[in-house]
């Protein structure tokens, strides 16, 4: 019986006949907690399916006033945030690590990879009324990889030869073979704009599902829905909102007094206090990004693969994954690749193992304390990191010497500076591109001083490599490499932390950033 | 009357002179900062290259004194430059901002200045009785915690258990005015709160001093009721020290309000002014600095005159 009036009054909640606070007073009376009575009204909502129009707001941390439109220069998760919404690359991750197009309908490489052609979706329109061509999208990637570019997809775009618009075709041609180039052009810097940008790239014109319609930096920002969007199912609130709230308390506030409907970055901490509050839910994704102790391999004392093996066998992974995560995230095992890459394959758990520790630091020959450099934006509990680190080391019969350092300048003058800091990456789309970011002998943020030539040689080779068996290996001896020979410390793999409330659903699963990669506004609908 | 014609004259030149000096102090601190400003702009995943452009772009290969002084003479033309970081003007990305900053003192100044001088006169008036203590014990509460703390207090109990005001205070552009002062109502209580103590302590001081003067003993003696011996006897003479602590309380609600903005998410200049420094924008960090110098000399000069036009004896000296 009692389960019976449940289901009648969920529904009659998610149809809006009863508000929310009703149907938890009445579901409390019939026995139910709070958070459960949550959860049943969510799933109820989700059932009935998206729902069109009304307002999602949003709050987000890590807004600036002096941030700028220009996606080449978006940064950070609040300016990409922004350009999500307006703006559109070629392709997207989908949830499975695959590609899906979006401006671009089709796409297609020559038999060695070194070729790559690209079909424009044709009848598309950008929001000041002009039809998006080839040009346009030769102009934008001609913009982020062309000389002074500041763009964040540099990087990624090095090795283009050339490139050609012709008709709908938009076509690159590398100087090498890279099976992971349509990657690449998922990169969320890479914004198809008119003319590429090149007139004004802080207009904020695009072919997105919402148009930019009012902005304050730093502040909010208002979206109507795009009318003229080429895919009608895609978009369902009305208006989307994004509200600036960089304080973590302010921000819980909010979502909690109703003034948002999402927020981005619930603090590790306060997450299971957070969970406990009615019509809030919690998601807590895993991700690709991780937080890192880094050596630099040509530096001494860490030019000596047994100090590096030694520091590796003394630190607790699991013990920083509950005290320094509180169990958000997931534990890291000294390769930069996790089970969030396409073509992953693990490794047996390297364990915290003092005895091994200490007889590799017997074998280093290395005596006195090393310095740990370390900051609390290099990520969050980053000093707290270190302490944990220095403690377990100790039991190694390795001492460890912290210097906390300030946030400013941080990444100018310490991290890729110093031999042995904190530090944190976000991830890239493949594991190439993490690999070519970070290890690569030639690469500018190879922030462990590694260099390996046969890595090198077998990183080039597995992008031309189209047996995914082949490659899957390839890279598992990649990570091998940088496990055992590397600098890298890998104690933990972060997870997103967002909160939504139950004014909205259709919360999914994806693959990229925080908030559904940023596509929460767009697919969640208001209840 | 000449003689305050004069006084303002001397003080504003001193305060140009003043402005001058805090413009070179800030300045070299935002050089002394550590990193630089292209890194700071472009942060963790930027390449030499970017760096080497934006560098460029910025015109940061030109040396730090050399800058300053295009700064300062297109400052002396009124021309503050343009940030370092947007390219836009410094005047129109200040100038909205300021206007909130000045629309939220405002609103806390009227609330705080009248209710802290009644109540400084209230508890002068019923001194040393449990009204007297409460009241000090309240307010000194208040000033005793942090803003950030008070804040947080008022939006657990005003927003989040009952709903009341909003949690964040975001002023639409286009609200009327009655919804910009229901929406910021939490963050200028919070500033209320924060500078009222000191304010009307001063106020029960300045009185209680002067209750012990011959005249006050004169004024009672004759039988004049106790609220006419404070309100005409002893206010007209201790409003020199209440005007000065009014006027330092109003400068602190225009400058001092960082941490209330960022906790109620309200676009003024203090949230400005950090996301400036923190990005080393030194045109907008610049300006946003000497608005502050300049409210500080200006409510100071306008404390000094009002304590000589409240005091006969300073008006007419011998």
């Amino acid at each position: 019986m009692t389960k019976l009036q449940l289901d009648y009054l969920a529904r009659e909640a998610a149809r809006g006949r009863i508000d929310r606070r009703t149907f938890l007073g009445r579901a409390g009376a019939l026995g139910l907690s709070a958070t459960a009575a949550s959860a049943l009204l969510g799933s109820v909502v989700q059932a009935q399916g998206a729902k069109k129009g009304g307002t999602i707001r949003v709050g987000l941390q890590g807004g600036s006033t002096s941030a700028t439109l220009d996606p080449a220069l978006a940064t950070n998760s609040t300016d990409q945030q922004v350009m999500r919404l307006w703006g559109e690359q070629l392709v997207e991750l989908t949830p499975d690590g695959g590609l899906e197009g979006k401006l671009a309908e089709e796409w297609s490489g020559n038999d060695d990879a070194s070729s790559w052609t690209f079909k424009i979706r044709s009848g598309v329109e950008f929001s000041n009324g002009k039809t998006v061509t080839a040009e346009d999208v030769l102009a934008t990637i001609e913009r982020h990889a062309g000389d002074g570019s500041k763009s964040g997809a540099l990087g990624l775009l090095k090795g283009i030869k050339s490139m050609k618009a012709e008709g709908d075709k938009f076509t690159v041609e590398l100087d090498g073979p890279n099976a992971d180039l349509p990657y690449a052009m998922s990169v969320i810097y890479l914004q198809i704009q008119p003319n590429g940008g090149k007139d004004d790239p802080n207009a904020a014109i695009g072919t997105g599902p919402y148009v930019l319609k009012d902005h304050d930096m730093g502040v909010s920002f208002s979206y109507d829905r795009n009318p003229n969007y080429w895919d009608s199912d895609v978009g369902n609130a009305s208006q989307i909102e994004l509200l600036v709230v960089n304080d973590d308390s302010a921000r819980v506030a909010a979502l909690q007094s109703n003034q948002v409907d999402m927020v981005n970055r619930v603090p590790p901490k306060v997450v299971s206090l957070v969970k406990r509050l009615p019509g809030v839910e919690i998601h807590s994704e895993p991700s690709k990004g991780h937080y890192i102790f880094i050596m630099h391999c040509n530096t001494a004392p860490f030019d000596n693969n047994d100090l590096r093996m030694a520091l590796k066998y003394s630190i607790n992974r699991q013990e920083m994954v509950d005290k320094i995560l509180f169990g958000n995230g997931s534990i890291g095992n000294d390769t930069p690749i996790n089970e969030s890459y396409p073509l992953f394959e693990g490794f047996e758990q390297r364990e915290y193992d003092p005895e091994k520790a200490a007889s590799y630091y017997k074998k280093s020959g290395h005596s006195g304390s090393i310095l740990l450099r370390t900051s609390e934006n290099s990520f969050s509990g980053a000093p707290d990191a270190a302490q944990l680190f220095q403690a377990s080391a100790k039991q190694a019969g390795i001492e460890l010497e912290i210097k906390r350092e300030p946030n400013d300048g941080y990444w100018s003058d310490v991290w890729n500076v110093q031999p042995f800091c904190t530090s944190y990456w976000g991830g890239r789309p493949t594991q190439d591109a993490m690999l070519s970011t970070a290890y690569l002998s030639t690469a500018d943020w190879n922030d462990t001083r590694f260099f390996n030539v046969d890595f090198d040689k077998e990183l080039i080779a597995a992008r031309a490599e189209k047996d995914d068996a082949k490659r899957r290996q390839m890279y598992h001896d990649l990570s091998g490499m940088i496990r055992d020979t590397g600098g890298l410390i890998c104690p933990m793999f972060n997870n997103f932390i967002d909160a939504t409330s139950s004014r909205v659903a259709g919360w999914a699963p994806s693959k990229g950033f925080e908030l559904m990669n940023f596509y929460a506004p767009i697919k969640m609908w208001v209840v | 009357m000449n003689d305050v014609f004069k006084l303002v004259l001397k003080r504003l030149g001193l305060g140009v002179l003043t402005l001058l000096v805090i413009s070179v102090l800030i300045f070299f601190a935002v050089e002394l900062l550590p990193g630089d400003i292209a890194q700071a702009v472009l942060g963790q995943s930027a390449t030499p290259e970017n760096l080497a452009a934006l560098r460029e772009q910025l015109g940061l290969n030109v040396p730090a004194p050399v800058r300053y002084f295009h700064w300062l003479t297109g400052a002396i033309q009124g021309d503050f430059g343009t940030s370092l970081i947007t390219g836009d003007r410094v005047g129109s990305t200040i100038g909205p901002r300021l206007l909130n900053t000045l629309f939220l003192a405002s609103y806390a100044a009227v609330i705080a200045v009248p209710a802290a001088i009644l109540l400084g006169i209230f508890v002068a008036l019923l001194r040393n009785t449990i009204f007297d203590r409460v009241a000090n014990v309240l307010t000194l509460t208040a000033i005793s915690s942090p803003e950030f703390f008070l804040g947080y207090i008022l939006i657990l109990y005003l927003a989040v258990k009952t709903g009341w005001f909003p949690a964040i205070a975001s002023i639409g552009r286009n609200a009327d005015f009655s919804t910009m002062l229901y929406n910021s109502f939490l963050p200028a209580l919070t500033m209320v709160l924060v500078v009222m103590a000191h304010m009307m302590r001063m106020t029960r001081a300045a009185i209680i001093n002067l209750l012990a003067s011959p005249y006050i003993e004169m004024a009672r003696l004759k039988g004049v009721p106790a609220w006419r011996v404070i309100v005409h006897h002893a206010l007209p003479n201790a409003w020199a020290p209440i005007i000065n602590v009014v006027a330092l309380n109003l400068a602190y609600l225009i400058t001092g309000v960082v941490l209330v903005e960022v906790v109620f998410v309200y676009p003024g200049v203090g949230q400005l002014l950090v996301d400036a420094v923190a990005k080393r924008d030194f045109p907008i960090v610049q300006a946003c600095c000497l608005i502050f110098a300049a409210t500080f000399i200006l409510l100071n000069l306008a404390a000094d005159v009002g304590a000589i036009l409240t005091n006969p004896r300073l008006r007419h000296p011998k």
